[in-house]
């Protein structure tokens, strides 16, 4: 699946601008990014619900655009389900087969066969208004692959799912993919989805991709301000005190758990930086504490304390002076680019 | 020194009337319930379903035809009367027809525009669709109809446009078939046809789009997304979903015919038809059982007509 500098515009807006990636055979690859950013957009370009005003798009070797969407070898699975609301789940599941004309003992056969695989077994009969939340996207998964597509568009399913069904749907779906070994091409909002999920993710902000990593390198080396804040919560550093850190112009990030801290009075390791500031919140999270800290010149900083194994050096209180120290190492600098 | 309470703990004395009374049907809501529903439902029970009972009731009154009197005794000869007269039988049949082709032709040509609102039209222009939908409305049924009579009249403006067009042929072609010709447009079962196709097509509109409104977008995407043609797309799923509508709107049709008594005496051929038979045999002869006899028959053509959709699965998706 490729795009070659794919614009979609409507009227005077672009809803994107000039995209190029690829994405690999077998691929679990997220496109993450704040609503209006484009990732849905690329999504339906890529079923075929819209086409690009210019630009490609290559699928498995062939030219998409113009092609409409019931001739492209991929599937969605939609944010809203869009079950068929008058017929059993058995026939949703279906309904790939039937409009191939497969004969209805067959068709019912491989959608049972659907259903088993997303543990949804002997529920054919029943209605989708019956179902619930979880379960409907369990049908709208099975119907999707009933048509063995290469490449599974998935269209921010688990946004309407509670937490903790959202979690295990998560594994179930890496799971599934790894076993079909077809391409998943995901899209959310949520980094956390993204991250433990992927194989690469591509971080989407005004139409353009503004980085595609693996989550570990978007994670630990986030290309600009905007990827550093989205993915994950980071510190940027920018001004006076970054050119004093860092011994010249620039922008940097520090991830919140890299910071140390501590009183003023403590000396920093060798290898460290340090910032003093004054604590302004802290904020017992269980497994951390998140602390708060205004440093002159360059706002207010986040750093996570953990709860257990912390240094028996004492925390400063709310309102006190706190010394903020992190290894030279931790600190990446961005390529430029304002921040979020 | 007695200290003044800083809060008064007792409960505020329950004062008047009105307060007590609201207090009571707060704690009993099913009672309010029953009193918000109470003169809606007397209207209902009373005045609708109270009158088709009177109704049914006084089909089954003998009718004195020495002295034109109506006798409360109950009888079946009116029934008898209506089912064994040729003539009877051939003004059902006459009706029933005309109210099956209306609803047809209504669904036919309200389909489509109810497609195009609901999945197409914005804005202004869906705006300007519904009030070109209600317009007709606007005005009197009977100006409407009197003026469809001028239009298919002998020297109404179809027959000129027909003539200026060098269709004149044609329409005499038309009028000259059997069934639906007739001397003019004006008095032929094809130009009582057109004014019931006209009068009642809002009807038809309304429902079908308000069904295919409620049609999310997504789904029609889905349908193509898992191979469906346009057309497969259309009888999987839009058909199916719109269905409902299509049947509320043909009961309006069908209905609204079968109990018509005016277009069929402005516009039309001399034989009668249900409403007419109605208004008749209630008026001039005085018969009222054979007139409420009369009446009952759509009534139970539209049970039977609902009970048909049923089987067919039409509230399957609702």
């Amino acid at each position: 699946m490729e795009f070659v500098r794919v614009s979609r515009r409507y009227g005077s807006v672009h809803a994107i601008e000039e995209l190029s990636f690829r994405v690999a055979d077998g691929e679990f690859f997220s496109m993450l990014g704040p609503s209006g950013s484009g990732k849905t957009t690329t999504l339906r370009l890529i079923a075929g619900f819209e086409q690009p005003s210019t630009g490609s798009i290559l699928i498995h070797g062939r030219e998409a655009a113009g092609v409409p969407p019931y001739e492209r070898d991929v599937n969605t699975v939609f944010q809203d389900y869009a079950l068929f609301p008058h017929m059993n789940v058995a026939d949703n599941v279906a309904y790939g087969l039937m409009v191939k004309k497969v004969a209805r003992a067959e068709r019912l056969r491989q959608a049972e066969a659907m259903l088993e695989l997303v543990k949804l077994g002997g529920f054919g009969r029943r209605r989708p208004g019956e179902l619930s939340g979880g379960q409907r996207q369990r049908v709208a998964l099975a119907r999707a692959l009933i048509n063995h597509p290469r490449v599974l568009l998935l269209d921010e399913p688990l946004g309407a799912l509670d937490l903790k069904l959202r979690e295990a749907m998560q594994s179930e779906l890496k799971a599934l993919q790894r076993r079909l070994g077809i391409t998943f091409i995901f899209v959310t909002h949520d980094q956390g989805e993204a991250l433990s999920m992927s194989d690469r993710v591509a971080v989407f902000r005004h139409g353009r991709i503004e980085q595609i990593d693996t989550p570990r390198g978007l994670y630990e080396a986030p290309a600009t301000a905007f990827v550093a804040t989205f993915v994950g919560t980071s510190n940027v550093v920018e001004g006076g005190v970054a050119e004093r850190l860092l011994g010249r112009a620039g922008a940097f990030s520090i991830r919140p758990e890299r910071i140390a801290v501590s009183t003023p009075e403590a000396a920093p390791a060798a290898d460290a930086v340090a910032l003093d500031g004054r604590v302004v919140d802290i904020q017992y999270l269980g497994a951390h504490s998140r602390f708060e800290v205004e440093v002159a010149g360059s706002g207010r900083l986040t750093a996570l304390v953990p709860s257990y194994g912390a240094p028996a050096a004492p925390l400063p209180g709310v309102g006190a002076p706190a010394r903020l120290s992190w290894p030279r190492a931790a600190m990446h600098v961005l390529d430029g680019g304002e921040g979020a | 020194m007695n200290a003044a309470p800083a809060f008064d703990s007792t409960p505020p004395r329950r004062g008047g009337i009105g307060r007590r009374l609201s207090n009571l049907l707060y704690r009993r809501s099913g009672l309010l319930l029953l009193l918000l529903l109470l003169p809606p439902l007397a209207w209902f029970g009373i005045v609708y379903l109270g009158s088709l009972f009177a109704l049914l009731l006084q089909s089954f009154y003998t009718f004195n035809d020495f002295t034109g009197q109506i006798e409360r005794v109950l009888t079946l000869d009116t029934y008898v009367a209506l089912f064994s007269a040729p003539a009877h039988i051939d003004i059902v049949l006459r009706t029933l027809a005309m109210a099956v082709a209306v609803t047809l032709a209504c669904a036919l040509i309200g389909f489509p525009i109810a497609y195009f609102m609901a999945f197409h039209a914005r804005g202004r222009m869906k705006a300007a669709m519904y009030l070109a939908v209600m317009l007709p409305l606007w005005s009197s049924y009977l100006v409407r109809v009197y003026a469809w009579r001028l239009l298919l009249a002998k020297e109404g403006i179809v027959a000129w446009v027909c003539a200026q067009l060098g269709l004149g042929g044609v329409l005499e072609a038309v009028l000259a078939t059997p069934l639906v010709g007739g001397p003019t447009l004006s008095s032929s079962y094809l130009g009582m046809f057109l004014v019931f196709t006209y009068v009642w097509l809002p009807f038809m509109i309304l429902p079908v789009q308000a069904a295919l409104e409620r049609v999310p977008g997504s789904l029609l995407q889905a349908s193509a997304d898992l191979g469906a043609r346009p057309r497969q797309t259309f009888a999987h799923v839009v058909l199916p979903l719109a269905f409902p509508g299509v049947v509320a709107g043909s009961i309006f049709t069908f209905s609204l015919t079968l109990g018509d008594y005016i277009i069929p005496g402005v516009v039309g051929t001399p034989g009668f038809f249900i409403g007419q038979m109605v208004y008749v045999q209630q008026g001039t002869a005085g018969n009222v059982p054979l007139a409420a006899a009369f009446s009952v028959v759509p009534v139970l053509l539209i049970a039977a007509y609902l009970a048909l959709a049923r089987r067919l699965g039409a509230f399957d998706a609702l």
